[in-house]
This record gives structure tokens, C-alpha cells and sequence, in this order.
């Protein structure tokens, strides 16, 4: 795609771009069990600044990959601060690459974006049209407006947006920037959040963040609050507030949630934040949601696995960190589900480090014996052997890689066996994911959903298809992203 | 019995974080009928203990051990657990309470009888106290050379300085990413590779609970330094040579399962030897059924390995249910070299010179340096004896 390919500088290349896309697949600039917030941040942003200085164009066709919310952000800001470093054709690409993006990322986390453009002092015209265009799509301003309002109000501040085009303000407008100015609002958000401040029923039909904050004003029960709510809750609100709904009884399951339509790692961290008396009271339940979202997840893939082995960590490591609770042991709990999919059926078998059985009742506890359990994996002859693991192998340190050379080198040199690790956690020290062997491709994971796509990804760090196949690879990403431009805006 | 007994507890793999490794020891079966729980005090730790008719001195004692031989342990909950109703029942609907109160008052020795098959004891202090106490009478016989502060007071006041293990660099991350081994009770914990104490308990349970307890613990200024000033140590990363034999799955297993065995013994015999092969004067502290509680002290030897003081509660058999060590610098095995030589020599400086292989100036140098001055007459220590 930029360089060369064939020769050496092709090569480093390539394996720059895979590091970058793993650690923008799994960082999140939050703390991680083995480094801290900090040290994650420091090593992110370095690593962001090297590669959209080296390989601008890998750093942006990025944004087309999976990769998780936080570093698209990051890469759009980037591309945007520095845009003098590239060619017009370049910024036509970054364009359309970053306003397919921007459709796709929770608006919190755009308005976001943008409140970091404003304070970097980034306002050229380009950036002004990417903003413009983007909250010109979105479905309802007034609610933008209540719920975002720090954020809308910002970002047409920088793009000096006018609301209700050339002559008079309209609703949204006068309600950010001229507030009484009107005695009340056609549109029923505006008014309901006028009339929020002196009439406790008008509360219900905010918003659940904007509600929260006056109903701490007014002083409301929580739990009445809380159930009076739940109908104008998103997904997610209402199985956080969960806990605090049913106060006491913590074996109940949500009624008002459909627990298979949940994206599966989501699942996953739900099911693993329940206790185990919960989990095995709604043994049934949860195992059929599990199952119903991996098959989802696999889609074509279902079953075309062969006979696939899954070595799975839940060390003491995999609990996480109490930024990212659990998250590792999540990663493994759906990629053990997502495989049984995956694999022919009845062809699956999952080896947890602690020597486990019953995978609905792990728990992150005891040391990482990952070189023993490869050996118990690859003894039963897969196709395939996936590694779920955060890489720290320390009983004894060193003896899964070991084991995955001397496989590779002597005993199966004609690779019956493909072997690949994904490994949820990044390292800030290594500037990229933590791997057991050379040999064997390791590749970043955050949602488990992705397996199938990383699973091809890690195929290009094996070294046996060339840099070119690599590029080839993103210039298709790029290509699908684009094109298929705002058919993920909707979710 | 003069020797540390750790029959029963295997070496796993070591965990390393910087520059600390800390190394698993499992037990296969937990010691029978003796338990052993913490105890919190308030007042951030500083705390002080009465230790006989207007005695007392005043340490950080951020908690105390409670060994419980009543043989109930297995099945019952940690000593202090506070037990609700079970939810669901009338009175388990009360919220269970989240305080518990901590104890306040002065401590009362430093092992104490508690109600029931129950002995209280502040760990570590035991083991320092022996070495401060060691020939704390001063000279036993009035030679002119010493002071009349030493004929009356002895060696007191006397004071030894250690870190607590929060200002050890990298003691706390390295016990916070630690994975514990199932069936741990115990662990090595070395700074630079310079062994800084072995912590052993009998029973896992207790080992997952007072795990966090290293960090309170105290730890000599060597192992401060070396942990303060010590690159990252490696790890002993298994390696698997590439034999002629190396033809199937089972001869890798072979291999894996040498590399372990291999580890283990180097870690016996090359890392933990200091601990595990010198000789100790063991005295015995508090006897419990068929536990005793001892404590004991290395035959300072100068110039050697590291030399370990410590506390121990053993077996009828003699092996080892609790261990606690505390390593001595160079300057403190040093301290209680030149004691012993003094003592050796009922206090006569050209005895102890003779047994030293020096002169007596060289003697009241040495006793000076080792901060011992105010034992000798103001004559002796112009260095101008006679």
C-alpha cells in the first residue's frame, strides 16, 4: 500500500502495522491488572504518533478494522491535528474513512472527540465539514441537545453552527444558547427539561443520565426512581442498574431484558458479574442466551471450524482490573462459546487453565499452567487450537512457547495443526499484545465476536504470506468500510 | 533440634515482578489441628507491648497472629468472622454489619494466652526480639575496661532499625499480580535475588488470607537497598532441549515435567540453601499440645550467605507448620558476632581479641563501630588500654 513490499523494510513494515492494529484492537488507556492507567496512556500514545508519522496511510485505512472505540477516536484526532502531513488525494481517503467511523461510534464518545478538538485548537475547514456533517445526521437534535448538552453546545460553538439555518434561531437553538428566552417548547424534550426544574413528574420523561441528576436534586428514593425509569432506560442502563432495582435478591434474572440479543462478550461480562449461586440457579437460561449469541456471532462461519481445542485462561490475571473487571476472563468465557459454535459438532473441547469443567462457574483464581494445558490440547490431535490467553504463562514461566516451537519444529513441521492466541490484554511495556512463541501468530482481541476476522488477521503475522497479501487485506477493509458507509450507524 | 524441617511443602514455579521473585511452596496435605488468623490492630500500627514489671516497648504492629490448636479449624471460619442468618430467614434480613471492632489497649506480652486453644503473638517481633535481647545483660563480670552503665543497664537501650514492606520497592505490586498456587501455604519472597524472608502457614486457607500481610511485614535495610537500587531479575524461563529423543507428545511431556523438577531443586538447594542448610539456636517460646513455638538465631558467622533470624511453630515431628523470617544485614550479623565472642570470653577484651584473632584496640575499634561505645569506660575508648 506505502512501501516497498518484498524486501526487508516491507517486512518490518508489515509487522509495525499488525502490532498497531493489535494494540488498537485491545488498549483502552485504562488499567490493567499487570500496568497502570498511566503507563497504558503513555505507551498508546506513543505508539499512535509513531505509526501515523511513519505509515499514515496504514494509520488511518485502521479506523476501516475492528478496533475499539477509544483508539478510533484517537487515530480521527490525530488525522485531524496533523493534517498538513498529508497529500489532498490522502485527506480525501482520511475523510471518508473518518466519517464512516464517526457514524459508527456512540455519540458520547463523538462529542467527546470533538470537546478534545476544540481544547487542541484544531478548527480548519475540513474539520469544521466533518463535524457539520456529523451532526447533521443525527436523528433528533433536541435530543442531543438535553442529553448532550455540554457536548452539542460545544461543537456548534467550533463549527459555528447555526440551528435553524440563516434567519432566526430555532427551538434547539434558543434552548442551548439563549435559555429563557422562550416561555415553552413545542418539542417535548425541550419542555420536559424546562418544566424538570420545578415539576418533579416532567423528570420521567428525560433521559436516564439527565433525569439522574434531578432526581438527586429532588432528592428522589433511588429505587423508586430507579423503577419508575426503567421503561426510558437504554440495554445497558437498566442491566447496570440491575443490581440496585432488586435490592436483596440478586438471583433474579432481568425480566425487561432479552438476554440473546445482547452482543455475546457483553453477555459474557454480564453472566460472569453474577454470583454463583445466580449463575447456577439460571443454569438453563443463561447457557441457551450464551449459545443463541455465539451462533449469531458465528453466522456463516457456524460449524466449518473442523475439530477445534481452546486452551482458556482464568488465572488470577483474567480478573482484570477494576477498570476493565473481569474483562479477560469474559473474552475467554465467549470465545469458549463462539468455538463450540465454530467447530464441527461435538468436535470441541475446552481446556481451562485451572483444570475446570463447568464453564458458566469460572472464576479468576490460581496460576497460568498454559504450558501444560497446550500439551493436554494438542494431544487430543485438533485442527485447530486457539489459546485465549493474556500471555503471562508462569507455572512455569516460559513452557507453553516451549512447547508451541518444539510442535512446530519437529513434531508437526507440515502444520496439521493451525495454532493461533489471542490475548485480550495489551502491554504497555512491549508496546503491543504479549506472545507465548515466534512461531505462533498472536493477535489482539476485545470482542470475542471478531474471532473469524482476527483469526485471518493473526494469518498475516505467521510471516508465510507476504507484506503484500497484508496490504491487499486493508485496501479491501477500506474499500467494504466505505461503501457499506452508515449501515452500522444505526446500531 | 537445630535445623529448619520443610518436609511436606514443594517448590513451584517463581512469579517475577521487577525485581522481587516470589516463590510458591505447596503443601500437598494442610497441617493438622493448628490454624493461624490475623489479628488488626488500630492506630495505624503503632502500638506498644508490655513486656514485664515497668517494661514495655513501642513498635509498629500493623497485626497480630492468632494460632489455634483446638483442632476445630478445619471445618469452622477464620477466627473473628462475623455470622449472619441465613437470607431468606426472619433475621437474616437485617443487613449483616459491616464493623467489627479493633482492639485498642496496650498489648500484653508478646505471645498471650487467648480463651480457649488460642495463642496470641505479635509476628516478627518474637524473632527480633530475640536478636535485640541477645547478651542484653551486658558484661557479666566488672572488668575495668567497662562503663558503669553497662554493669547497670546492660546493653540498654538498644535499637535496630527495618523498613516495613510498603517502602520495599516493588513488594507491593509483585504480592498484588501474584497468582497463589492451589494448596499454597507458602511463599519465598527475594529481593535482587538475595533471599528477604520465607513465610510459611499451615493450612491454605489462611496462607490466601494473611497473603497481603507481607506487605506490613519488616524487612532489614539490605533488602530495602537491593530492592531500591536492583535491576529487574530474570526469569527462569523453561527450556526443552532439542534431543534426538524429542519424537513424540510424551517425550515433550517428560521434558516439561524435567524442567519443573529441575527448578525446584535448584531453588532447594541454590536459592533457599542459606535458609534451609545453617544451623540455628532454637528457644522455645510457647508450647501448645503438640506444637511449641520457637524462636531462633543463626550462628552469625561473618563473610558467609545471608544469616536469617526468625520464629517457627513445628510439629511433634519437628517439622515446620509456621515459619517467619527476618534477614539480618551485614552490620547487624556483625553485631551479634562480636557479642557472642565478648560473651564467649565472659567479657574479658583480650579473650574475645584472642578468639577474633586481633589486638584489643582493634576490639574496642570494632565495639565502637558496632555502636556499642557507651559500654566502655571513657580510658578504654581513647584506645589507650592500661
Amino acid at each position: 500500500m506505502t512501501t516497498s513490499t518484498g524486501t526487508d523494510a516491507g517486512l518490518v513494515a508489515a509487522e509495525d502495522v499488525l502490532l498497531f492494529v493489535n494494540a488498537a484492537i485491545t488498549a483502552t488507556g485504562q488499567r490493567e491488572f499487570r500496568s497502570t492507567a498511566y503507563e497504558q496512556q503513555l505507551s498508546l500514545d506513543f505508539l499512535h504518533e509513531y505509526v501515523r508519522v511513519n505509515y499514515r496511510r496504514v494509520y488511518a485505512a485502521a479506523l476501516a478494522l475492528d478496533i475499539n472505540d477509544h483508539n478510533a477516536a484517537l487515530i480521527v484526532r490525530g488525522l485531524l491535528e496533523h493534517a498538513a502531513d498529508a497529500s489532498a488525494e490522502e485527506r480525501r481517503t482520511e475523510g471518508r474513512l473518518i466519517a464512516a467511523r464517526l457514524a459508527k461510534l456512540p455519540p458520547q464518545r463523538v462529542y467527546r472527540l470533538f470537546r478534545a478538538l476544540r481544547a487542541a485548537r484544531v478548527n480548519n475547514r475540513r474539520t469544521r465539514a466533518i463535524m457539520r456533517d456529523w451532526l447533521a445526521a443525527r436523528p433528533d437534535p433536541a435530543h442531543d441537545a438535553v442529553k448532550y448538552r455540554s457536548g452539542l453546545k460545544t461543537a456548534a460553538r467550533h463549527v459555528h453552527l447555526r440551528f435553524g439555518g440563516t434567519g432566526e434561531p430555532d427551538e434547539t437553538g434558543d434552548f442551548l444558547f439563549r435559555p429563557g428566552h422562550r416561555t415553552s417548547y413545542r418539542h417535548g424534550l425541550l419542555d420536559a427539561w424546562r418544566r424538570a426544574h420545578y415539576e418533579q413528574g416532567a423528570v420521567e420523561e428525560l433521559p436516564f443520565t439527565v433525569a439522574e441528576g434531578f432526581a438527586a436534586r429532588r432528592g428522589m428514593k433511588r429505587e423508586v426512581f430507579l423503577e419508575r425509569m426503567a421503561p426510558r432506560m437504554t440495554r445497558l442502563e437498566r442491566l447496570r442498574t440491575l443490581g440496585q432495582r432488586a435490592a436483596g435478591d440478586d438471583a433474579r434474572l432481568p425480566a425487561d431484558v432479552d438476554l440473546t440479543v445482547m452482543p455475546l462478550t457483553r453477555l459474557a461480562l454480564y453472566v460472569l458479574s453474577l454470583g454463583f449461586e445466580a449463575r447456577s440457579a439460571h443454569r438453563a437460561e443463561l447457557t441457551r442466551a450464551l449459545r443463541t449469541a455465539a451462533r449469531r456471532a458465528a453466522g456463516p462461519h457456524a460449524g466449518g471450524w473442523g475439530r477445534v481445542a481452546a486452551v482458556l485462561d482464568d488465572s488470577y490475571s483474567s480478573s482484570g482490573s477494576g477498570e476493565k473487571r473481569r474483562r479477560p476472563l469474559a473474552v475467554a468465557l465467549a470465545c469458549h462459546f463462539l468455538l463450540e459454535a465454530l467447530a464441527a459438532p461435538g468436535a470441541y473441547t475446552p481446556l481451562w487453565t485451572s483444570g475446570r469443567t463447568d464453564p458458566l462457574l469460572v472464576r479468576p483464581w490460581g496460576p497460568t499452567p498454559l504450558g501444560t494445558r497446550v500439551l493436554d490440547a494438542l494431544e487430543l490431535g485438533p485442527d485447530r487450537l486457539v489459546i485465549v490467553s493474556d500471555g503471562w504463562d508462569n507455572a512455569p514461566p516460559g513452557l507453553a512457547g516451549e512447547v508451541l516451537r518444539v510442535w512446530r519444529t519437529r513434531l508437526d513441521p507440515d502444520r496439521r495443526t493451525a495454532v493461533v492466541h489471542v490475548n485480550p490484554v495489551y502491554d504497555a511495556d512491549g508496546f503491543d499484545v504479549r506472545r507465548l512463541a515466534p512461531s505462533v501468530p498472536t493477535a489482539g482481541v476485545r470482542d470475542a465476536e471478531d474471532l473469524p476476522a482476527l483469526v485471518e488477521i493473526a494469518g498475516f503475522a505467521e510471516g508465510r504470506t507476504g507484506a503484500a497479501a497484508l496490504y491487499a487485506y486493508l485496501d479491501r477493509q477500506v474499500a467494504r468500510f466505505v461503501s457499506d458507509d452508515g449501515a452500522g450507524a444505526a446500531s | 533440634m537445630n535445623r529448619l524441617e520443610l518436609t511436606g511443602l514443594t517448590t513451584r514455579p517463581a512469579q517475577v515482578w521487577g525485581g522481587i521473585r516470589l516463590v510458591p511452596l505447596v503443601r500437598e496435605q494442610p497441617v493438622g489441628g493448628l490454624r493461624l488468623h490475623e489479628e488488626l490492630y488500630t492506630d495505624h500500627g503503632h502500638g506498644v507491648v508490655d513486656i514485664g514489671p515497668r517494661t514495655h516497648y513501642a513498635s509498629v504492629i500493623p497485626h497480630g497472629f492468632v494460632a489455634d490448636w483446638s483442632g476445630e479449624g478445619e471445618q469452622s471460619a477464620a477466627y473473628g468472622t462475623q455470622l449472619g442468618a441465613a437470607a431468606g430467614s426472619a433475621a437474616g434480613s437485617r443487613p449483616a454489619p459491616r464493623t467489627a471492632r479493633l482492639q485498642r489497649h496496650r498489648h500484653h506480652r508478646m505471645a498471650k494466652r487467648r480463651p480457649g486453644d488460642r495463642l496470641r503473638f505479635l509476628p516478627l517481633h518474637l524473632a527480633l526480639e530475640g536478636y535485640l535481647a541477645l547478651h542484653f545483660g551486658g558484661p557479666s563480670v566488672a572488668w575495668e575496661e567497662w562503663s558503669r552503665q553497662a554493669l547497670r543497664d546492660g546493653l540498654s537501650p538498644r535499637a535496630e532499625d527495618a523498613y516495613m514492606g510498603w517502602s520495599v520497592r516493588g513488594l507491593g505490586d509483585a504480592l498484588r499480580v501474584f497468582e497463589i498456587h492451589p494448596g499454597q501455604c507458602g511463599v519465598m519472597v527475594y529481593a535482587a535475588d538475595a533471599l528477604a524472608a520465607a513465610f510459611v502457614l499451615p493450612h491454605p486457607d489462611d496462607y490466601r488470607l494473611l497473603h497481603p500481610s507481607l506487605v506490613e511485614d519488616l524487612y532489614g535495610e539490605l533488602i530495602h537497598q537491593y530492592a531500591l537500587y536492583g535491576a529487574p531479575v530474570p526469569e527462569f524461563a523453561a527450556r526443552i532441549p532439542d534431543g534426538p529423543r524429542l519424537r513424540s507428545l510424551a517425550a515433550l511431556r517428560a521434558a516439561a515435567r524435567a524442567q519443573e523438577r529441575e527448578w525446584a531443586e535448584a531453588h532447594d538447594t541454590l536459592f533457599a540453601g542459606e535458609l534451609l542448610d545453617s544451623s540455628y539456636a532454637f528457644d522455645r517460646v510457647y508450647r501448645m499440645s503438640s506444637f511449641t513455638l520457637w524462636r531462633f538465631l543463626p550462628p552469625f558467622r561473618t563473610g558467609g550467605a545471608g544469616q536469617h533470624i526468625g520464629e517457627t511453630i513445628t510439629d511433634h515431628k519437628g517439622q515446620v507448620a509456621y515459619l517467619k523470617t527476618f534477614r539480618l544485614s551485614e552490620a547487624q550479623i556483625r553485631r551479634g558476632h562480636l557479642l557472642h565472642r565478648l560473651a564467649d570470653a565472659d567479657w574479658r577484651l583480650a579473650g574475645a581479641a584472642r578468639a577474633l584473632g586481633t589486638t584489643e584496640d582493634e576490639v574496642v575499634r570494632r565495639i565502637r563501630a558496632a555502636g556499642f561505645e557507651s559500654l566502655l569506660r571513657a580510658r578504654a575508648q581513647r584506645g589507650n588500654p592500661r
